[in-house]
């Protein structure tokens, strides 16, 4: 059963057609790497599945609960949308951590925020942030960073930085973790040590949707491919379909630029 | 010897009024900038634009013709509103003006301030499920406070040197008191007036610095 099913999702800014009838799903535990070439809506495909933009036309149904209808106001409230979007995390290109807080308060403060709207909250409240915290220090072990508690993020470096916001992002439990070229910010050395992380996270059977110029890296972890080119899904399919033997002239040209360079 | 502590003490009185003026001008204009701040960015255009070049004008003119047009203004215009009869209604008139173009002056480094944190930020804490009053006091703020406190703090400095501007409406601030001194041909007490404002700037930069430092523990 898919955990995910994106139906006919369309966007414009002005006359501007970004989106075309996006159409895909996504199954529990799996990894859809998002490849295209710049300026093809990948962003805003993510952006409009974390709520950061509206879509005009479409749905999307997470658990078979439709979350987002552009033909149902209902589904868009700013209460419920709040609620919503946590079925999705999301990993920034430029991490943007809260430079005022601690690498373990960035991880933690959203959940924080969260549990104060528990009903038991003011009785269990030590009880409560112990667990948030023992949560956000197991996280940022899961990606190396333990060591770096307390330090804040501009005393870090730009791959511990990222590694920081993915444990953000995996603190609130999210069904389906996006990801944003998430090395693309970072000086080639340090790009390594956070596609270790993505790497053990699908390991994991994390649900992922990750929009990457690193086609060594997408081979090795997805296990769907999504080639996306002005607006539209030009081929998607398993792994070794698109990668293998792609179909599209389009997608073929798109591979083989890679190949070379 | 007499006299000099005479005239200190007469000094000394004087610079209250300026004291008095610093404090509600901050007192008074802080707030208000908030509110013009975010008139100024408000999402109604007239609103906006009523509030933009309103403070456009403040900016663009004198603080001394703004003193000058708030306190003889209503008199000069016939408009049915006085100031109170003598040393208070110049008082209240002065600070009127200082509140309305510190204010000003104010809204726009706020406007700066909020302007310059990163959309990412707002977006970092949507999509974590923050309300956006949450973002507001847990994510922005101190982002905010951080880049504005240097420019606010040089406001304040010049404010605490404007206040002598009071004294074009009559109000008798320090200069005006050493003034009346020079006049008879004692020149120290003028002298002497340069002092007291070295020495509130000097404590106000000492406790500014102290935020700056108190705020450096991140970058922003
Ligand atoms: N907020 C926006 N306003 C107007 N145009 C936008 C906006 N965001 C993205 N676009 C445009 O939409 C197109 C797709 O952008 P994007 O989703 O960022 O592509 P990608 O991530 O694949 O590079 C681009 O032409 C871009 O200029
Ligand atoms: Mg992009």
């Amino acid at each position: 059963m898919a955990i995910l099913e994106v139906k006919g999702i369309e966007k414009s800014f002005g006359t501007l057609k970004v989106l075309k009838k996006i159409d895909f799903s996504l199954e529990r535990g799996d990894v859809i790497a998002i490849i295209g070439s710049s300026g093809s809506g990948k962003t805003t495909l993510l952006r409009c599945l974390n709520f950061l933009e509206r879509p005009d036309k479409g749905s999307i149904v997470v658990n078979n609960e439709v979350i987002f209808d552009a033909m149902d106001p209902a589904t868009q409230r700013e209460s419920e949308v709040r609620k919503k979007r946590l079925h999705f995390g999301l990993v920034f290109q430029n991490f943007n951590l809260f430079p005022q807080y601690t690498v373990l308060k960035n991880v933690t403060l959203a959940a924080e925020l969260l549990a104060k709207g528990r009903p038991n909250f003011k009785q269990e409240k030590k009880v409560i942030l112990k667990e948030i915290q023992d949560r956000g220090k197991m996280l940022l072990s899961q990606v190396g960073l333990s060591e770096k508690l307390d330090y804040y993020p501009h005393m870090i470096s730009g791959g511990q930085q990222q590694r920081v916001a993915i444990a953000r992002a995996l603190a609130l439990e999210p069904d389906i973790l996006c990801f944003d070229e998430p090395t693309s910010a970072l000086d080639p050395e340090l790009t390594g040590e956070v596609l270790k992380v993505i790497r053990n996270l699908a390991e994991r059977n994390t649900t992922m949707i990750i929009v990457t110029h690193e086609m060594d890296f997408a081979r090795d972890v997805a296990d769907r491919v999504i080639f996306m080119d002005g607006g539209v899904i030009v081929e998607q399919g398993p792994l070794q379909e698109v990668f293998g033997n792609p179909k599209e002239e389009r997608t073929k040209q798109f591979l083989a630029r890679y190949k070379k360079g | 010897m007499n006299e000099i502590l005479v005239i200190v003490t007469r000094l000394s009185e004087s610079f209250m009024l300026n004291c008095k003026l610093f404090v509600l001008t901050l007192l008074f204009a802080l707030p208000l900038g908030m509110l013009i701040a975010f008139g100024s960015m408000s999402r109604f255009r007239p609103l906006r634009w009523v509030v933009r070049t309103f403070v456009w004008i403040i900016r663009g003119t004198p603080l001394m013709l703004q003193l000058i047009i708030i306190f003889y203004g209503p008199g000069l215009l016939k408009i049915p509103f006085s100031w109170p009869n003598g040393g208070p209604g110049r008082f209240i008139a002065a600070t009127v003006a200082f509140i309305i173009n510190y204010a000003c002056y104010f809204s726009e480094i706020y406007r700066g301030g909020i302007e310059s944190v990163p959309v990412g930020q707002y977006e970092a804490g949507q999509v974590l499920g923050m309300t956006k009053t949450q973002i507001f006091f847990r994510v922005t703020l101190l982002q905010v406070v951080k880049r504005i406190v240097p420019p606010i703090g040089n406001e304040v400095i010049t404010l605490v040197k404007d206040t002598s501007l009071a004294n074009i409406i009559s109000n008798k601030e320090i200069i005006m008191m050493a003034g009346e001194y020079s006049n008879k041909g004692l020149i120290w007490p003028l002298f002497a007036t340069g002092i007291y404002f070295l020495i509130f700037v000097g404590a106000l930069t000492i406790l500014l610095n102290w935020v700056e430092k108190k705020l450096s523990y991140f970058r922003a």
